[in-house]
Formats: C-alpha cells, structure tokens, sequence
C-alpha cells in the first residue's frame, strides 16, 4: 500500500565547504583513558559498544592515562617519536622532489604519522601488512632502508622494483610489506587469505589489513569481512579513517549512521575505535589486536580515528572542497607533537633534544636523498633499462614477448 | 563558435544533456561539489542540484549497478569511473547485467546508460593509471563502445551517447584533455586552442555513434586509429613524408566498416595503431576484417603497432607508448613489403 507520498534523494554533505568555519564540536570524543580495555578472548557481543566510542591514552595535559597505557617503554616512545618524525621529514623532501620534477608523484602522510609507525611495533618478523599507499611508517619503523623507498620514488636504476610502479608503491617481502595495488581495496581480502594460509599450515604468523575509510565502500573490504568471520582468520583489519576520500568527506562511504569500526558488528567480529593521533592508544590497540590473531582467537576490525591534513596526493588540492583551516581546528592534534609532549611531561624528553633530533633526522634524510639521486631521478640520470620493461611478466619469458623485446631493440 | 578543451567539451556536452532532459544524471567518485579529479563535471552540481549531479562511494560496482536500475526506471544516468584502470570492479555490472538486459528481457527493460572512463597513458599513470581496456568491451554484445580523439567529436559523440538506448562505454583518452599530443613526449604540451576541431558549438549537436572520419587523406596506406593514436599517425605521416589516409575510427562498436573497406581498397596497405597491449587486441579485429573483405586489394599483409604484451610501466612509459618512431618505422616497413 502506498500513501502517494512523494519521495526524494538524501545525498550526504558535509557540515561545512570552504569559506565554512570548521567545527568538530559535535564530533564525539570521549576522555582519554575512559573506554574500558576487554580481554583478548572477550566475547565480541560484550564490546559492541567499543565499535562506537574512541580508545584514547594521551590526555590534554600529554599524560598517559586509562587501562590501555602503559605498553610500550620510555625508550621505545623515543624511538616511535624519531619513526614519525623520519616519516615527516622524509614526506616533505619527497613533496618537494615531486615538485622540482624528480618523480611523477607523491602521497604523503602528515597527521597519520602514528597509525602505521605504531602498528608496525606490535608486529613481529615475518608477519605481513597489506597496505594501501599511506602507510609507509611500516617501511620505516620496520627498518627498511629509506635509501630503497627513494630509488623507488625515483623510478632510478636501483629501484628494487624496476622503474615498473608508481611511486610511492613500495614492495618487500622481507619488510613484511605486500606490493602495493592502485586499485583500492583488494588488498584487504588478499590479506584475509594471507591469514587463512597461515593457519592452514599451522603456521605462527599473522596479516594485517589497511584501507582508507573511503575504499571500505568497495565490495573488496566486505568481500574480506565475510572471509575473515567465516574462517576466523588470523588477520587485523585496519580502516584508518582519515576524514576524506579524495574530495568526498567520510559520510558518503559510512552512510548516515554508525562508525567504520561498526561495520564488523555484523559480522560478530570485535571493532574498535582508536585515537589515531595517539601514538601510545594506537600501539596498545594494535597489540590487543595482534594478540587475538597469535592466540588463534580470531580477526579484529580497528578504525584509527585521524585526520588527513595534507592533500590527497601531489594532484590534489584539497582547498577546493574543504575549508583551509579545517586540520587545525581537527579534536585530535598533531601525533608527533603529542608524543613529544608526553615525552617532556615524563622527564624522558626536552625541547632542546627536540630540535636537536629535527636536524639530526633532516640530516639523515637530505644524506640518504643525495645517494638515491646519484643513480638519478625519474628524468635525469640512470633509468632502469627497457629490456626491465619486458622481464617479469612471467616466469619465463614466452616467445611473443621476446620477439617484442627483440622490435624494440633492447 | 567557443574554443573548448577536450575537457570542456565533455563537461560542455553533459550540461546540454542534463539542461535538455530532467531524467540526464551524472554521478561518480569526486564527480559532485569538487567536479571531477579532471574537472569533467565542474560546475554541474551548482546548476543542477545534488540529486541531479552528485557523489558516489568509492564502488564502481555501485556505480554501475545503481545506474542500470535507476536506467531500468527510465533515467538516463551518465555516470564516471574514475580511471579505466578501475572499471574492473563494475566489470561484471557492465558485461552481464547492463549489456544483457535488453536481450535477455525482450526490450521489457532496457540500459541506456553511459559510462564515462579516462583511459590510456603518457602522464606517468603507471600500471594502475593508464590502461586502454577498449577490446575487453568491444568482445561484449550488447555495449557500444566510443572513443573520441578531439574536443568536437568529443561533445557530439558524449550527447550522442547520453541519447542511446543502449550502454555505452565512453572512453576518454585522458592524455588529450588538454591539448593534441602526437606522442613527442619531449615536446612542450600543445593547446587544443590553436585547433581546428577545438572550436565546439556551445549548443546542442551530434556526431553520430558508428561513423568514421577520415582524418587525412592519402592514397599510399590506410592507417587505422583512435583516440591519441590518430595524432600521432597524422604527425607520422607528416613526418616521414608518407602519403597515409588517416581514419580515426570514433566508434569502435558499432565499426564503421564502410569508411575502412573504401579506403584500404584504395590505397591497398593498412596499419592498425593502438595504444593498447597487442594480443588480442581490437587491432586484432581490425586486422582480421580488413583481410576478410579487401584480401584482393592487399599489396602487403595488414600490420598492428600497439602498446607492448607487459603492464603499463611508470618509467619506461615513453617507450612503452607507440610514438612516431615505432609508426613511422612500421609504416616504412609497409611500404616496402
Ligand atoms: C578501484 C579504485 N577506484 C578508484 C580509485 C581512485 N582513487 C584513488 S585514491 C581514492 C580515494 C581513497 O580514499 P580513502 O580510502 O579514504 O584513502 P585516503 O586517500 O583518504 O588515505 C580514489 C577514489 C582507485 N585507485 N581504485
């Protein structure tokens, strides 16, 4: 039965366009240390309300606070500290790099720096991340050499992967990092099956799963949650939802209602929200996580809660479609700087140590520059050669393939 | 007359649709407050409103279903998939439902949608940026497949395509929204201002799906193209002084089999270019019509120059791109034989 009424379309907007005043105050944010910490085999029924509410550690004051402090030592913050701002450092030399005509392209990181520098630390050798393009604090807390990700960003003759991919689209296996996909999403249920291999062969090793809030719209990310509920695979699904999707605001892949983390609930699994400018919250998360995969417990979905402050990539300019002002006026503030402040606030820091490593880190980041140019850039200098275009395609090169080879003259 | 980018042109062509007819919408990831990663439908929301013009999830799959049923109602959705690259996830969305639907329901419902996707290489696109999936759609009954190589035929063939009972993919080569590129990478970009066919009639018009163009006219060897492609067999032929007719071929599905035959006849030798990796490529198909129907007038076999049987690489993409050198050689060859 129908009452005739007129129906129209909700197209989602968000509160506030250029020239808008930003305002997060209707952006709930519960005090640090106030969300309880479950134990790793709670029943996910027990912790709905996780899925809704945000883990925080750092309080306003730079006080790690609340039962999911307390992971990580003093030593071990300095070192997060110095991964992010490596992670800065680096992402402004390579912007710059970009602009000068050095590469094509390039994606950065600012304000997320915690989400994957953290993350990395709750992982152990041999596990495997299945990232999308803004998660290379995995490369860099995992020690990878930043040497590698430039002569990668450079498409130079010692880019490990051949001139062949888009910057900033890193791959290492040893790293415990997945080839990056342009295509968004389909790595997060490759990473499902990752798990479900290593528990198929008995195996200790765990995967973790990264998308951006946007791309948890494609059927991948689903595709993943079915798999990862049904088999119980040992993975962590990470959405890190940093507010933006290019130019379209989180609301059009969340819909209305509800939270990323609550799209497990359906599934049963356990999900969870997390300051995701809190390097200690994030950590602590992450190892809960981690843990429930080791001991067999089953897959956990986090959202990192975080804002996207510089553009989406080097084509993008993100004043078109939000107000200018908007990551500062962001609830969440700055990673790095919250780290350092708790850092001083526990007397294992100063500002004066600060500013020391700041240059020290721009050292080691200009150094490592100069030896990834000196095999050269995307336009100057040493190129991979054509015959690198023709290799990989398959094992073995077929006979078609090396009759173009031989066309082309190389 | 205006003087409009290929760009322009194609935003150009998706306001007179919509301004015509209420039941035009356009949506896509980016498409609605921002227009468009490549500005293809700036403006489109202010005039037309958020329901008539707006922001998808990032689903292509989504996208295309969501517009087979709203085309199922009676709309005439125009929708966006961001790079070519990504259609894969709306593949089946394309190939069994929106090509199918007429056919498998006796004209009960029907799919005039129209699906807008920047296709090719020569920005440093890398594998995931710069594919040309042109022949995996001509394969399938049911699609209409258009690529346009300029900004008029861009605007005519785009309304066209809006206005067409059936699906059609509409595949824009993204490395001449803004100006003709005859594959020099070394040369500084030219503007589609100084171009001829970058003067584009404000209003509403037409250019016909199914039709060819001969491009340059020339009695020594046929050159089959599309999309870049035709600037560049047009720079080849000036360049190495050959006498090619040059057919930019607009409409891949329905072929415009006449202009070919006619041509080839004549002139007796045939080059097919794409960008696209060479097997099973559409320069296939072209290759076996043109042997099936002017087998007699052939004075040598049919030759294909194409992008490489390897992904799309980001630094090697200058050698990877069939540029002058490789058509030119290929069109010497022809020559010869
Ligand atoms: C399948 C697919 N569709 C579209 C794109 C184009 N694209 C690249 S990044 C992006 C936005 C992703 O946003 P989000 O997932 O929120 O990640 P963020 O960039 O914010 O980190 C889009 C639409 C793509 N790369 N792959």
């Amino acid at each position: 039965m129908t009452d005739g009424q007129r129906l129209s379309l909700h197209v989602p907007e968000p509160e506030v366009r250029p020239g808008g005043k930003p305002d997060f105050s209707n952006v709930p944010i519960p005090k640090a240390g106030s969300v309880r910490r479950p134990e790793v085999d709670v029943d996910p029924k027990e912790i709905r309300d996780l899925a809704y509410s945000i883990i925080r550690v750092l309080d306003r004051e730079g006080e790690a606070v609340g039962p999911w402090a307390g992971s990580l030592t003093p030593e071990e913050l300095m070192e997060g500290l110095k991964h992010m701002m490596l992670l800065r450092v680096f992402d402004s030399r390579m912007l710059m790099a970009q602009r000068q005509g050095k590469t094509s392209f390039y994606m950065q990181h600012l304000g997320e720096e915690a989400v994957s520098c953290a993350f990395r630390k709750a992982l152990l050798p041999g596990d495997m991340n299945f990232p999308t393009y803004r998660q290379a604090g995995l490369l860099i807390a995992g020690g990878y050499p930043m040497v590698e990700m430039m002569n990668q960003i450079y498409s130079n003759d010692a880019d490990p992967l051949k001139g062949r991919q888009l910057p900033i689209m890193y791959s290492s296996k040893e790293f415990g990092f997945f080839t990056i996909s342009g295509n968004l999403a389909t790595q997060y249920v490759q990473a499902v099956g990752w798990a479900m291999a290593s528990a198929i062969k008995n195996d200790t090793k765990i995967a973790a799963a990264w998308i951006g809030d946007g791309s948890t719209a494609e059927s991948d990310f689903h595709s993943a949650l079915v798999f990862a509920s049904t088999y119980r695979a040992p993975v962590v699904l990470n959405v890190v939802n940093n507010q933006w999707a290019i130019s379209t605001f989180q609301g059009v892949a969340r819909g209305g209602s509800g939270t990323f983390a609550a799209r497990g609930l359906g599934y049963g699994l356990p999900s969870l929200r997390v300051d995701g400018n809190d390097y200690l919250a994030v950590h602590a998360v992450a190892k809960w996580a981690a843990e429930r995969a080791r001991r067999n417990i089953g897959p956990t979905l986090v959202e990192y809660v975080t804002y996207r402050v510089g553009a989406h990539s080097t084509s993008d300019d993100p004043s078109a479609y939000r107000p200018k002002e908007e990551s500062e006026a962001w609830p969440l503030g700055d990673p790095v700087i919250r780290l350092k402040n708790h850092l001083i606030r526990i007397g294992a820091w100063s500002e004066e140590r600060h500013k020391q490593m700041e240059a020290e880190i721009r050292d080691t980041v200009v150094a490592a520059q100069k030896e990834a140019e000196r095999h050269g850039t995307l336009h100057s200098g040493g190129r991979p050669s054509m015959r690198d275009m023709f290799e990989g395609v398959y094992a073995e090169m077929p006979p078609h393939l090396k009759r173009q080879r031989q066309q082309a003259g190389v | 007359m205006p003087r409009m980018t290929m760009i322009e042109a194609i935003r150009s062509a998706m306001d007179v649709s919509m301004e015509r007819d209420d039941d035009v919408v356009v949506f896509g990831e980016d498409v609605g407050y921002f227009g468009g990663v490549f500005r293809g439908t700036q403006g489109l929301q202010q005039k037309y409103g958020k329901t008539r013009c707006f922001d998808a999830p990032i689903n292509e799959s989504g996208i295309v279903g969501a517009a087979i049923g709203m085309a199922a109602y009676g709309l005439k959705p125009c929708v966006e998939i961001q790079f070519a690259d990504y259609m894969y996830p709306a593949y089946d969305q394309l190939t069994q439902e929106a090509a199918r639907l007429r056919y498998r329901s006796n004209g009960d419902f029907t799919c005039g949608i129209t699906v807008r996707m920047p296709t090719g290489g020569g920005i440093f696109g890398g594998q995931t940026h710069s594919q040309s999936p042109e022949a995996l759609f001509t394969h399938v009954c049911g699609l209409q497949v258009v690529v346009p190589s300029n900004p008029y035929d861009a605007k005519g063939l785009l309304i066209a395509s809006i206005e067409n009972p059936d699906p059609v993919i509409f595949l824009e080569p993204k490395r001449l929204y803004n100006g003709p590129f005859d594959g020099h990478h070394d040369r500084p970009v030219t503007s589609w201002a100084g171009h001829p066919l970058g003067e584009v009639p404000a209003e509403h018009f037409v250019v016909p799906l199914g039709k060819a163009v001969v491009r340059r006219p020339g009695s020594a060897v046929t050159v089959l193209a599309y999309g870049t492609m035709v600037h560049v067999a047009e720079a080849t032929a000036e360049e190495t002084g050959i006498d090619a007719e040059v057919i930019d071929l607009r409409t891949l599905m329905p072929l415009d089999l006449d202009t070919i035959v006619t041509s080839v006849k004549k002139t007796g030798r045939c080059l097919v270019v794409h960008e696209a990796t060479l097997t099973s490529g559409f320069g296939a198909e072209l290759a076996a019509l043109v042997q099936e129907h002017c087998f007699y007038q052939l004075e040598a076999p049919v030759i294909r120059v194409a992008g490489w049987d390897t992904p799309y690489p980001h630094a090697q993409e200058w050698d990877y791109f069939p540029g002058p050198a490789r058509v030119g050689r290929a069109l010497r060859d022809l020559m010869e034989a």
